[in-house]
């Protein structure tokens, strides 16, 4: 990559920073917990690096440490938004008659 | 034409990142904002299977399958009192990955690094590795597995800056000589050691701000590796990460009123063993069959949970008693405090999980004007969060902490398992006010007792 790319990527960086802190920013501490399982999840995209790594056999190395990164993001991703989900399904607006929600 | 489908695919998942995050913005919108999030993932995931680079698929599938078994497993059977130690588990996971990749590229291409592309690798390296052990550490204390009482020796904060000096001096050189591989490497494990060392210092009343600081440095060890194999979606994904991880941390340290920097090098517990201000009186022991008609005839009843309504399981024992006392026509509102818990959120979790809803849960600035015209405060298994020293006594070591203040009711009544000292360890004069009454034992028991007196009466 030349320069004029990694000065492209900065800027990506800081617009990022700018943006994530407005939409963040706006998220009622009631859903913090949520937030935080989702950002995790999302950050599960470092498969997009770990597949690459695992699947290109450059080296026994890299294959293995690649296999243990797409588990590891993978488990983030599936768990992720799995949890996040049976988070949001229990807020709700009203007391719902007959809704013993029971533990799974 | 590959390049540029793995690009859209990408491009798509940014975006659709980004409306994700905006949904969480309200509970309405925030399930379908999740589900356009996870169509995003999928989409940057078919896309890299893509990439030219990938010549055998074999690890690929084995590693994915073997993710979403455990990935399922967790999500799905996970307790919502858990969620804590979840969250700090995951950090881990997601640092481990970011490492990983960092060491595989490093190992790849080793000598041939541009300076920026070593310092996206170091800066990958350093923080993934620091953040899987801290967040290992972490994930220990809120287990039971460690002691949840900061674990301090002499010249603690001296030996942790040397060691972070000589993670940094490493650093440094291997930006101007990236083919110092064993330096590499005994940076990423001097990292691993930091990781430890820094947490265990940390009490478990501190640990909103550290899981929310850990869920920065993972953000940001993603963003670093994006940087250094150029993807920009990776770049995208992380910053957000990292940055609600910040914003996080600081939303709980203006909760505490403290600084990052004295929750990680100010051991909280020695700060109480000197300033402990000998308090005088007796506490008053309330019974439920006098609790019982005052929580009924109340016009307006508020709930203050804390850590000892997640450990005692008694959410849905608080929703039993909420709900009989909202048949005889009592309006019951929740008081949540941003640090109540062991991470940001938690007890808003745990509640709406026992069906109460949100309309009922209110925030510090929203319920404490509202303190004065409740008859009866009920705090669950929270402490320091209602410590009127901290408004009121400027030695106090949390002093200045905003806090919930219960003792403006007409009456508390405090439900605790034993009459020893919170988790700080500080007194708390709330305990021995006038209009203060200690009901002892079980939260969850005695909850479930009051309901029953309540319907009865």
């Amino acid at each position: 990559m030349n320069s004029q790319g990694y000065i492209a990527t900065v800027y990506l960086f800081m617009l990022a920073a700018f943006l994530g802190y407005q939409v963040i920013s706006r998220v009622p501490s009631l859903l913090h917990t949520p937030l935080m399982s989702a950002t995790n999840a999302i950050s599960g995209i470092s498969l997009v690096g770990s597949l690459v790594a695992a699947g290109a056999q450059h080296s026994t190395l890299s294959t293995t440490l690649g296999f243990i990164a797409v588990t590891c993001a993978t488990t983030n991703v599936v768990g992720g938004f799995i949890i996040t989900d049976r988070m949001l399904r229990m807020f709700k607006k009203k007391r719902t008659a007959a809704s013993e929600e029971q533990k799974p | 034409m590959r390049y540029y489908l793995i690009e859209a695919s990408y491009f798509l998942a940014s975006i659709l990142f980004i409306l994700g995050l905006r949904g969480l913005s309200h509970p309405e919108t925030a399930r379908r904002g999740m589900h356009l999030a996870e169509f995003g993932m999928l989409m940057a995931i078919i896309g890299t299977l893509m990439h030219q680079e990938i010549v055998s698929y074999e690890w690929i599938i084995a590693g994915l399958l073997l993710g979403s078994a455990i990935g399922t497993g967790i999500g799905l059977w996970v307790p919502m009192t858990a969620m804590p130690q979840r969250t700090a588990f995951s950090h881990a996971f997601g640092a481990l990955a970011a490492a990983l990749v960092g060491i595989s590229e490093y190992s790849l291409h080793g000598a041939s690094l541009s300076k920026f592309t070593m310092g996206a690798l170091g800066f990958d390296v350093l923080l993934g590795s620091l953040t899987t052990t801290g967040s290992l550490v972490a994930f220990a204390k809120l287990q039971g597995m460690l002691p949840g009482r900061p674990m301090t020796y002499k010249g603690q904060n001296i030996f942790n800056l040397s060691l972070l000096g000589v993670i940094v001096l490493a650093f440094v050189i291997l930006i101007f000589h990236p083919g110092a591989a064993p330096l590499f490497y005994l940076m990423a494990v001097l990292s691993l050691v930091f990781g430890v060392l820094l947490v265990l210092p940390i009490g478990s009343a501190d640990m909103p701000v550290v899981i929310a600081l850990l869920n920065a440095y993972a953000g940001l060890a993603s963003a670093a590796i994006g940087f250094a194999i150029s993807n920009n979606v990776l770049i995208i994904a992380g910053t957000l990460d990292g940055g609600s991880g910040l914003i996080l941390s600081i939303v709980m340290c203006r909760a505490m009123n403290r600084s990052i920097t004295a929750v990680l090098f100010g051991a909280f517990g020695k700060v109480s063993e000197t300033s402990t201000t000998v308090t005088e009186g007796t506490m008053r022991v309330a019974n439920i069959e006098d609790l019982a008609p005052q929580l009924k005839y109340a016009r307006q009843v508020v709930f203050v949970p804390g850590y000892g309504m997640a450990t005692a399981q008694a959410q849905h024992a608080v929703r039993e008693l909420s709900t009989a006392l909202e048949d005889a026509g009592v309006t019951v509102k929740f008081a949540i405090h941003p640090v109540a818990g062991r991470m940001p959120g938690h007890m808003n979790v745990l509640l709406a999980e026992a069906n109460i809803p949100y309309s009922q849960l209110y925030e510090l600035e929203q319920i404490n004007p509202d303190f004065a015209a409740t008859d009866v405060a009920v705090v669950v298994g929270a402490n320091d969060v209602v410590n009127p020293d901290a408004r009121d006594n400027s030695s106090s070591p949390i002093s200045g902490m905003p806090i919930l203040e219960v003792d403006r009711a007409k009456e508390v009544v405090v439900l605790k398992r034993g009459s020893g000292k919170g988790f700080s360890g500080l007194e708390n004069p709330l305990f021995i006010k006038p209009n203060c009454a200690m009901l002892y034992g079980d939260a969850k028991e005695s909850l479930t007792q009051l309901a029953q007196a309540v319907l009865k009466e």
